[in-house]
């Protein structure tokens, strides 16, 4: 079916909870399967998107990679959306914020307990940290926001069919209640 | 200090209440807070040793970290940056040898920003350990730092320094005459309290706070109040950048402020008041102490005033650097010793203010119109005006004119007119009402100061076609992240994201969804705030954005989005770490699809 939608997602800095919770929609995948296809995503192993018309991006920002598949998607999908906490405020990760990236570095390389032949690893293959990590729209133009860590299954649900039907979509006050 | 602490405790009877007085003492001897006294003072004032500190944090004034022994601070209102504030205080640094925002190594100095110190009309200002210094120039600043270097104690300082002028330029119905030393209690008394009460009715005062609650009415609801412990506070906080008409209030007029505290007193039966002085006021302290002494033995305070029976007396109970401490709840939080976090309201003070019993909480400048009222009557004050805008008002101008200082005007008055008073020229807008209030271009002139148009606290700041308006809201938006106290999150998390959003865009990365993004911004912190500081803390944004939007979409640049923060050097760090220098180990500021 050529006229599927088509969905690209990655995990950036996050923990890969957020997908987690997206296959939480449990048997209504298979209606979902029915609408759209996964261009690239952990569920597909494609390694670069091309024309999607929604992006899914979990987790913030933390090293040049993530600028990059984050750059790629922007330039990709028509829709791009900050999925969970650490997408949006740079959730659990961004703890580090409050730590100087070089003792973070230090204590992860070099005068940790256990570290043997302490260096800073250095391989153009290797991406370089950020000084911080990012929520997403700090890097690049965001078009929708899920809360939640993760959002639960049901905001998904919710979410994608209301853009697949063509709605403008509204998350219900009891889907982004927490207390 | 163990005995220092101790006797200070006792002199102030070991009240928690009085725990904000309490800490000016130990950090104007100390320079800061110490561990060791927070640790004795929970003990003494029986208040856990966490509330204590988080007092201390709370308040700009307290540090709970050796400041200098001379510990000055600049005032950072955008007036003092029109007068050259920034070049000043460089020079400043460079001749003390002391970063912004650090303590020299001797520990001799230190030296800071503050928001405004109200000394807008003869600026830049400062303050040294907590005394008002003004017309600040760099021969003063050679001065200051001889003096410094050879520790001179504060009263060996030329008094020149110390030197504040009141500038009254256009004094009308009220400043043009004060009342005499117990007339507005003698004739209240004689016409009788309740006759008294509804002259102030007539006369149509509103509060010259801001709001603009009628003065009688408030008056009453707390005089029919159920409890008979009452409360009278003036608020002499005066935070607003631009304001400083109750600093020479309470200079010059201080006899008749206390008399009007001491006839609502009267009227709604308290016994005791409170002057909520602003800290930055310090030098107003003992000159009101001794008018206070004089009332006293004048029969004017304390017990049976004028033989009617009345018992009343007032104590003066100082701030420490916080701008939310003038919303009345805060304030009433802060006399209580407590972080100045404004409280629910309703219940209003009037029903549960101090100590949760009725308090009315008036300006200065409304307990001061009250007392000529009481003798002049309420045809007298409603005589000029306007329908809903009785009497004058009190005008504290600065800014680009000739002539800053304080004038007095009926409502109803022209901006116009104030402008050519002032003698202002090549005027692009006025800032009315401080950083709360609005923006008008010279395009609205013929507006009118009035509740029903132009409200003002008094604060009337000129700019004239030499300014950058964006400077303006750039400081105004930096003052409110500042001073937001924190309590809720709209304000506290909004404001910070307003001044980053701004600068953002002031600063030439933003893209052409950003302008949309602040306004949004702005609606969230407006609409959903707690108290009136976030509720106003967007309209320096939103008023300049409404006037000139061209301002802001001509910063914009022609891309879908930029990062507000720089990328690449944000690779900086992990960069010189792992000794990188190849391509990949960069950034670019946009993606290729912008380029
Ligand atoms: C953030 C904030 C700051 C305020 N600062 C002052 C102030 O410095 N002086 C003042 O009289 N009122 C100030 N107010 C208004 C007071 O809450 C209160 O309305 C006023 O003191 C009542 O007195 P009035 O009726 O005589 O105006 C402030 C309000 C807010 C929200
Ligand atoms: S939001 Fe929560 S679940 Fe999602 S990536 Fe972050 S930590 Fe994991
Ligand atoms: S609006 Fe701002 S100042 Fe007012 S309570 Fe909330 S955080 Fe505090």
């Amino acid at each position: 079916m050529a006229n599927k939608t088509r969905v690209a997602t990655v995990s950036l800095a996050g923990c890969f909870g957020c997908h987690m919770s997206l296959l939480d929609i449990d048997e209504r995948m298979l209606q979902l399967a029915e609408l759209i296809e996964f261009d690239r995503s952990p569920l597909t192993d494609i390694e670069h998107c091309t024309n999607c018309d929604i992006g899914l991006i979990e987790g913030g920002v933390c090293n040049s990679e993530n600028v990059h598949v984050l750059r790629e998607f922007r330039k990709n999908c028509k829709i791009l959306v900050a999925v969970g906490a650490c997408a949006i405020n740079g959730g659990l990760p961004s703890l580090r914020n409050f730590i100087p990236l070089e003792e973070c570095l230090a204590e992860a390389y070099l005068d940790g307990i256990g570290v043997e032949n302490p260096q800073i690893p250095s391989d153009p293959e290797l991406p370089l940290l950020l000084n911080k990590v990012y929520p997403i729209h700090e890097v690049v133009k965001i078009d929708y926001f899920l809360p939640g860590c993760p959002p639960s299954a049901d905001v998904f649900w919710k979410f994608l069919t209301d853009l697949l039907d063509g709605r403008e979509p509204s998350l219900p006050y009891e889907l982004v209640h927490y207390d | 200090m163990k005995q220092f602490i101790q006797d200070l405790s006792e002199k102030n009877h070991h009240q928690a209440t009085r725990l904000l007085q309490i800490l000016r003492a130990i950090q104007s001897r100390y320079h800061y807070v110490p561990a060791d006294a927070i640790e004795q003072l929970a003990g003494l004032l029986n208040k856990p040793r966490t509330q204590i500190i988080s007092v201390v944090e709370f308040y700009s004034f307290f540090h709970l970290q050796p400041k200098g022994q001379f510990e000055i601070l600049i005032s950072d209102s955008i007036t003092d940056h029109m007068l050259g504030k920034i070049n000043l205080t460089s020079y400043l640094a460079r001749q003390l040898k002391v970063a912004v925002g650090e303590v020299r190594e001797d520990g001799i100095v230190s030296l800071d920003n503050t928001s405004c110190t109200g000394m807008c009309d003869q600026g830049p200002a400062g303050l040294v350990n907590g005394y008002a210094l003004t017309r600040l120039d760099r021969a003063r600043i050679d001065v200051i730092t001889d003096l410094i270097n050879q520790q001179k104690p504060l009263a060996a300082w030329p008094v020149e320094l110390f030197h504040i002028e009141d500038n009254i330029h256009k004094p009308g119905l009220l400043l043009k005459q004060q009342i005499n030393q117990g007339a507005a209690l003698n004739v209240a008394f004689k016409r009788g309290l309740k006759e008294t009460l509804a002259e102030i009715d007539k006369s149509g005062l509103r509060g010259r706070g801001g709001a603009g609650f009628k003065t009688a009415m408030k008056w009453q609801f707390c005089s029919e109040e159920a409890q008979s412990e009452r409360y009278v506070v003036c608020n002499a906080d005066e935070g607003e950048p631009g304001t400083f008409k109750d600093r020479v209030l309470l200079n010059s007029f201080a006899h008749q402020v206390f008399e009007g505290m001491t006839l609502c007193a009267a009227i709604i039966g308290a016994q005791k008041g409170f002057l909520y002085l602003r800290g930055e006021y310090l030098y107003l302290y003992d000159q009101l102490q001794c008018i206070l002494d004089e009332r006293r033995k004048a029969g004017l305070l304390g017990i049976d005033i004028l033989g009617q029976g009345l018992n009343f007396d007032i104590e003066i109970c100082m701030g420490a650097g916080a701008y939310i401490c003038g919303e009345e709840s805060a304030l009433i939080e802060s006399l209580e010793g407590k972080p100045g976090i404004p409280r629910n309201r309703p219940p209003y003070p009037v029903t549960q203010g101090y100590l949760g019993k009725p308090t009315v909480v008036n300006n200065v400048e409304t307990f001061l119109a009250a007392a000529a009222i009481a003798v002049n009557g309420g045809d007298w004050f409603a005589s000029v005006g306007t329908a809903k805008s009785k009497g004058t008002k009190i005008l504290s101008i600065s800014g680009d004119c000739a002539r800053p200082g304080i004038y007095e005007y009926p409502f109803g008055t022209t901006i116009e007119t104030v402008l050519m008073d002032c003698g202002a020229a090549n005027v692009m807008g006025v800032q009315v009402g401080g950083p709360s209030g609005t923006f008008i271009s010279n395009q609205e002139f013929d507006r009118k100061l009035a509740f029903e148009d132009l409200a003002t606290g008094g604060s009337f700041i000129i700019f004239d076609e030499s300014r950058n308006i964006l400077d303006m809201v750039n400081n105004f938006t930096h003052f409110f992240a500042h001073e937001s106290c924190g309590f809720c999150t709209p304000c506290r998390v909004g404001t910070s994201l307003l001044k980053k959003q701004f600068d953002k865009i002031v600063e030439g990365h933003g893209s052409a969804g950003d302008v949309a993004a602040l306004e949004e911004l702005c609606q969230v912190i407006k609409g959903y705030s707690h108290c009136g500081l976030g509720q106003t803390a967007a309209n320096p944004v939103l008023t300049t954005l409404e006037r000139y939007p061209e301002l802001y979409q001509d910063k914009l640049k022609k891309i879908s989005y930029e990062p507000g923060f720089d990328l690449d050097g944000a690779l900086e760090i992990a960069r010189r770490m792992a000794n990188r220098t190849d391509a990949g180990a960069h950034l670019t500021q946009v993606g290729e699809d912008h380029e």
